[in-house]
C-alpha cells in the first residue's frame, strides 16, 4: 500500500487519510465500536485553556480555572511541563484535540490513541454508560455556562462565587456512588427553566402578610417523620444541600446542582484511569504497528512513534529519583499486552492462572470484554498475571505509622503473587480514593445543625485544617452550624470532633 | 469524522476566569506591584518586563486524608528487594505510591506573571484624571458622524444597496412581477406551440408572453420608492486626543541628575495619559534664554549655555498650541521641569502668559528638581527660587489647574507623581 504521509508536516488531507486508515484497522480488525469522532486542531494556548477548565471545551466561569491557567502557563513557559499531545472528551461525537505543533507521526498516534482507544472505552465501559450521558454533556455545559453568567448578572459576582466556592470544596462528596436512575442531561435545562418559571408565576407577596408565625410546636413524631424523609445517612453532601438546605434560594440550589452534575460526570474517570489508558495505549500500539506492517507509514515515522510510545510507557522503579507512583500507561499497557499474549500463546503458568481465556485465540474479544465490564480495581484483580508482576518486579511495602522505615512484606514470587495482586487491586479501590463522609444527623426541631460522620479506616485521619475550611464552605450551603465527627471503623470509637473555621 | 480547525477561534478564552482570579488575589497583586516599583528604575515601568506575583491563600480546601496512616503499597521494585527488607521512609511524607501531590490541597503558593496591561491597571488604580469632576463639563468635545437609521433622500454615495434591494424585492413579490424564469417559460411555450403547429395554443401562448412582457415593463425592477439612503447624525463625543507639553530648562544650571528626574516624571505622565486617551501627542520644548521645539533625543541629551528666561518656553508652548492643538479637540497637559532659576525681570511676563495658558489646559504640573546631595546632607534650601515664588503667587490666586512639587531624589519620583495626580486633589503649596 502507499504511504499515508511522508515527513513531519501535516495537513488536513493527510489527517483525513490517516483517520480512515486507522478506522479501517480499529473497527475492522480490532472490532472496536467508538462514537463518531470530531478532530479539532488547536494551538498550545488553547490547549492551556482546555487544561484549566478541567479538560472540558466549555465551562462556566470561576476564578479557580483562572488560577489553574496561570499556574500551568507558568510551568509550560518555564519548560517544566509539557502539554499533553491530546485531550479527548467523552461526548457524542467524541471530540479529540490535536495540537498544531505535533508532527504528522504524532498526529497519527494521537488519532489512534484518542479517537479509537479512549473513544471506544467511553462508549463501551459500563461505568461510563451508567454515570455519564455523552449525548447531553456539551449542551449541558453550555446551559451551565449561560446559567452561571445569568446569575452573576442578576445577583452579583460575589454571591455566585460564594456558592460555587463552597460547592467546589465538596465536589468529592457530590457523587451518588450507587445510581438511582440514569441521567438525561438534555432534560436538565428544561427542568431548571420550568422550576424557575413556576416560582416566578406562583409568587404572591400576599403570603408574606399572612399571620401564622405562631405555629404549634412541632411534635416529636412529626420531627421524626421529617427526618426519615431526608434519608439519612447521606454521603452525597451536595445532593443533600441542593434538596434540603433550609436557606438556599432557587438559583443557588441550581448552582450546587451544576457542580454536582460535573462531579458526577468525572466520577467514572477516576475509577478507570488504568483501564482507560491501558486500552488507549494498546489500541494505538496495535493500529500503528498494523499501519507499518501494511506499508502505510514509513520506517522513520514508525521509529518516531516508538520513541514517544516508549517514553510514555516508561515506569521508573521506586529507587528512581523521578519515581511518582504507578504510571497508568505503563501498567495498563503491560496488562493488556499480557492478556493478548495469554489468548494467543499461553504457557503452562497462564493455563493455571487464567483457565477461562488462556489460548482462546480471540485476544481482541477478550480485551473488549475487559474494557467493557471492568474498572481499575476489578481489572487488576481479574487480569494481572504473574508475568506482569515479574516484569515490574512488584513488591509490597508496609507502612506503619510509628515505624521509621517501610517494610517489604511481599515480593513477586510463588507465595507472593496472589497477595500482591490483591493488595494492588485494593489500591485502586475507589473507597480508598476519597474519605467516606456521611451526613448522619440533622437537628430539625432545634438549631438545624448538621452532623457529619467520617469513618476512619486503617487509622487514617482527616487533614485537620483543610477539613475545617471545607466545613466552613459546607456551612455556607447549609446555612446553619455543621460539625464533623471522626469515628474508627473497627471499634466505633469517636476519635475527634471538629467545627468549621475561617 | 469531522476535522475542525479551531486555531482561528478568538484567543483568550480564559480571560474572564483570569480577571476573577486577579480580583481574588488583589491585595497580593497590589503588594507585588508596589514592590516592583520600589525595586526597579522608574524608566522601566510599563516596559515589557514581567511582574511576578507570589500567590498564597488561594487554596481550594477539600476533605482529604492527613497521611501517616497504616497502609500497604504495591510498587515497582528494583528486583533486589526481599521480604523483611527495610527502606527508610522518605522525608516529609508517608504515603508514597499515590500521586505525589494531591492537587486541590491546601498549599497553593505559586508565582504567576502579570501582563503589562494588568500591571498598569493596578499601577494607576489609585490615580485619577486631575480635577476630573471639575473638568467634566469642560472636557473637549468633538462632533462625529454616526449611523442613524435610513432616509428616503440623500447623496448617491450614501445609497444603502441592501435595504434598497430588500424593499424592491418585497414590492416585486407583492405586485407579482414576472421574473426571468416566467419570461423564459412563456417564450418556450410559444416556441413549443410553433413547433407543434397548434394554432389555438400558439395564440394563447402569444397572449401570455405579451402579458408577461408588459407586466415586466409596467412594474419596474427598482422603483424610486424602494430607494433608501444611510442616514448620519452628528453627535458630540469627548475628544480622545491629548497633547502633552514637556517644558524643560536646559541651561547650564540643570545637572544630569536633575534632567534624569525630569525625564522620569515626564515618562510617568506619558504612561498615565496613554491609558486615558486614545492618542497622546508629545511636544518637547526646551529653553534657556530662548525656547525651541525639539525631538526627544535632543531634548534630553543636548546641553545649552545661557541664561534662563522661563517666559520664552511658555510663549513657545502657546505658539505651538495655537498652531496645532485647538483646545476644542485636544485635552492639553503641561509638565514643566526646572531648577527654579529665572530672571527676576521675567516674573511679570510669566504671570501674564500663565494667565492665558491656564484656562486652556486640563492640568499644569510644575516640578522643581533639586540636587540630590543637598537633601541628603540635610542642607535645606534657604530661599524659595524665583520661579517657585512666581508660581506660588499664581496658585494662591485660585488656579486649580496648577500643581507644583519639589523633587530631588530618584526614589521620590513616583511619590511626587502619585501625589500630584491623586484622586483627592492635594493643596497646591509644597
Amino acid at each position: 500500500m502507499t504511504l499515508l504521509f511522508d515527513g513531519a508536516e501535516w495537513d488536513f488531507a493527510k489527517l483525513d487519510a490517516t483517520y480512515r486508515a486507522c478506522a479501517e484497522i480499529a473497527c475492522g480488525e480490532l472490532g472496536l465500536t467508538p462514537y463518531p469522532s470530531q478532530v479539532e486542531v488547536i494551538t498550545s494556548e488553547q490547549m492551556l485553556d482546555a487544561y484549566s477548565s478541567v479538560g472540558l471545551p466549555l465551562m462556566y466561569r470561576h476564578w479557580s480555572f483562572g488560577k489553574r491557567f496561570a499556574r500551568d502557563e507558568l510551568l509550560y513557559r518555564a519548560g517544566m511541563q509539557n502539554l499533553a499531545y491530546e485531550i479527548v472528551i467523552n461526548s457524542n461525537p467524541c471530540i479529540a484535540y490535536l495540537m498544531e505543533e505535533n508532527s504528522m507521526a504524532m498526529q497519527a498516534l494521537v488519532i489512534a490513541h484518542a479517537c479509537f482507544g479512549h473513544n471506544h472505552f467511553f462508549r463501551n465501559n459500563h461505568l461510563f454508560m451508567q454515570w455519564t450521558d455523552a449525548d447531553g454533556i456539551l449542551d449541558y455545559l453550555a446551559f451551565a455556562r449561560r446559567f452561571v453568567a445569568e446569575c452573576e448578572e442578576r445577583h452579583g459576582l460575589a454571591a455566585v462565587e460564594r456558592i460555587l466556592d463552597a460547592a467546589h470544596a465538596l465536589q468529592g462528596q457530590g457523587v451518588h456512588r450507587y445510581l438511582r436512575r440514569k441521567w438525561r442531561l438534555a432534560d436538565e435545562e428544561d427542568r431548571a427553566r420550568e422550576r424557575q418559571k413556576y416560582a416566578e408565576e406562583t409568587y404572591n407577596p400576599l403570603w408574606s402578610t399572612v399571620p401564622g408565625n405562631d405555629r404549634p410546636a412541632a411534635s416529636p413524631l412529626a420531627a421524626n417523620e421529617a427526618l426519615a424523609a431526608l434519608n439519612l445517612p447521606e454521603e452525597n453532601l451536595l445532593y443533600l444541600c441542593e434538596k434540603h438546605a433550609p436557606r438556599l434560594r432557587g438559583w443557588e440550589r441550581e448552582l450546587v446542582r451544576i457542580v454536582r452534575v460535573v462531579a458526577q460526570y468525572f466520577y467514572p474517570q477516576q475509577q478507570t484511569k488504568l483501564a482507560n489508558e491501558g486500552c488507549a495505549t494498546a489500541v494505538h500500539y496495535a493500529i500503528m504497528t498494523r499501519l507499518h506492517d501494511r506499508g502505510q507509514i514509513g520506517d522513520g515515522a514508525f521509529l518516531e512513534f516508538l520513541a514517544s510510545h516508549t517514553a510514555v510507557t516508561r515506569q521508573p522503579t521506586l529507587a528512581d529519583p523521578g519515581f511518582q507512583g504507578w504510571n497508568p500507561y505503563a501498567l495498563g499497557f503491560a496488562i493488556m499486552r499480557d492478556i493478548e499474549r495469554i489468548c494467543t500463546a499461553p504457557d503452562a503458568e497462564d493455563e493455571r492462572w487464567f483457565p477461562a481465556f488462556a489460548g482462546n485465540g480471540d485476544p481482541w474479544g477478550t480485551l473488549r470484554e475487559a474494557w467493557a465490564e471492568y474498572r481499575d480495581e476489578s481489572l487488576v484483580r481479574q487480569f494481572l498475571g504473574p508475568k506482569v508482576m515479574r516484569a515490574f518486579r512488584m513488591v509490597n511495602l508496609n507502612d506503619k505509622a510509628g515505624d521509621p522505615a517501610l517494610v517489604v512484606t511481599e515480593i513477586h514470587d510463588d507465595s507472593g503473587y496472589r497477595r500482591i495482586r490483591s493488595l494492588l487491586a485494593d489500591q485502586y479501590d475507589p473507597s480508598r480514593a476519597g474519605p467516606l463522609i456521611e451526613a448522619t444527623g440533622i437537628d430539625l426541631a432545634g438549631d438545624r445543625s448538621l452532623k457529619l460522620t467520617y469513618v476512619s479506616r486503617h487509622r487514617q485521619r482527616l487533614h485537620d485544617t483543610s477539613a475545617r475550611l471545607t466545613l466552613a464552605h459546607l456551612q455556607v450551603l447549609w446555612g446553619y452550624n455543621v460539625t464533623l465527627q471522626e469515628t474508627d471503623a473497627e471499634s466505633g470509637r469517636v476519635l475527634g470532633e471538629m467545627r468549621a473555621e475561617g | 469524522m469531522m476535522i475542525v480547525d479551531r486555531r482561528p477561534n478568538p484567543q483568550g478564552k480564559s480571560l474572564p476566569n483570569r480577571q476573577r482570579f486577579l480580583a481574588r488575589v488583589k491585595a497580593q497583586v497590589r503588594r507585588a506591584v508596589a514592590d516592583s516599583i520600589d525595586r526597579r528604575r522608574v524608566s522601566d515601568v510599563g516596559a515589557d518586563e514581567e511582574v511576578k506575583v507570589r500567590v498564597a491563600g488561594t487554596g481550594e480546601p477539600a476533605f482529604r486524608p492527613a497521611g501517616g496512616a497504616d497502609g500497604d503499597y504495591v510498587l515497582p521494585g528494583t528486583g533486589t528487594l526481599d521480604r523483611g527488607d527495610r527502606i527508610p521512609k522518605p522525608q516529609g511524607g508517608g504515603a508514597r505510591g499515590r500521586d505525589a501531590s494531591d492537587s486541590g490541597g491546601g498549599e497553593d503558593a505559586f508565582e504567576f506573571t502579570l501582563t503589562r496591561e494588568e500591571f498598569l491597571d493596578v499601577f494607576f488604580e489609585e490615580l485619577e484624571l486631575p480635577r476630573l469632576a471639575r473638568t467634566e463639563l469642560g472636557e473637549a468635545m468633538l462632533s462625529k458622524p454616526r449611523r442613524a437609521g435610513f432616509a428616503i433622500a440623500g447623496q448617491p454615495t450614501a445609497l444603502d444597496v441592501r435595504r434598497t434591494m430588500r424593499n424592491s424585492l418585497a414590492r416585486r413579490v407583492a405586485l407579482r412581477r414576472p421574473d426571468r424564469e416566467d419570461l423564459a417559460a412563456a417564450e418556450q411555450e410559444v416556441e413549443h406551440a410553433v413547433a407543434a403547429g397548434d394554432e389555438s395554443r400558439l395564440a394563447i401562448a402569444r397572449r401570455t408572453l405579451d402579458q408577461v412582457v408588459r407586466r415586466m415593463a409596467r412594474i419596474p425592477f427598482i422603483d424610486p420608492i424602494d430607494v433608501r439612503y444611510a442616514r448620519h447624525e452628528r453627535i458630540k463625543l469627548p475628544a480622545s486626543d491629548a497633547v502633552m507639553f514637556c517644558l524643560m530648562d536646559v541651561s547650564g544650571s540643570m545637572t544630569e541628575h536633575m534632567k534624569g528626574l525630569a525625564k522620569r516624571f515626564f515618562m510617568l505622565l506619558h504612561l498615565f495619559l496613554e491609558r486615558k486617551y486614545e492618542r497622546v501627542h508629545v511636544v518637547f520644548i526646551r529653553h534657556t534664554e530662548r525656547a525651541q521645539e525639539v525631538d526627544e533625543d535632543t531634548f534630553f541629551r543636548s546641553r545649552e549655555t545661557g541664561g534662563t528666561i522661563v517666559s520664552s518656553a511658555l510663549a513657545e508652548m502657546l505658539r505651538v498650541q495655537a498652531e496645532r492643538f485647538p483646545p476644542s479637540a485636544f485635552n492639553i497637559y503641561v509638565a514643566q521641569a526646572s531648577d527654579g532659576d529665572n530672571l527676576h525681570a521675567d516674573a511679570g511676563v510669566v504671570i501674564e502668559l500663565m494667565g492665558r495658558i491656564l484656562p486652556l489646559v486640563r492640568y499644569f504640573a510644575y516640578v522643581e528638581t533639586g540636587q540630590g546631595e543637598e537633601e541628603r546632607f540635610g542642607i535645606a534650601r534657604g530661599l524659595e527660587t524665583s520661579l517657585w515664588s512666581t508660581y506660588r503667587a499664581i496658585a494662591d490666586s485660585r488656579a486649580p489647574q496648577l500643581a507644583m512639587r519639589r523633587l530631588s531624589e530618584l526614589r521620590d519620583v513616583w511619590g511626587v507623581f502619585a501625589e500630584l495626580f491623586s484622586k483627592e486633589p492635594a493643596g497646591t503649596g509644597a
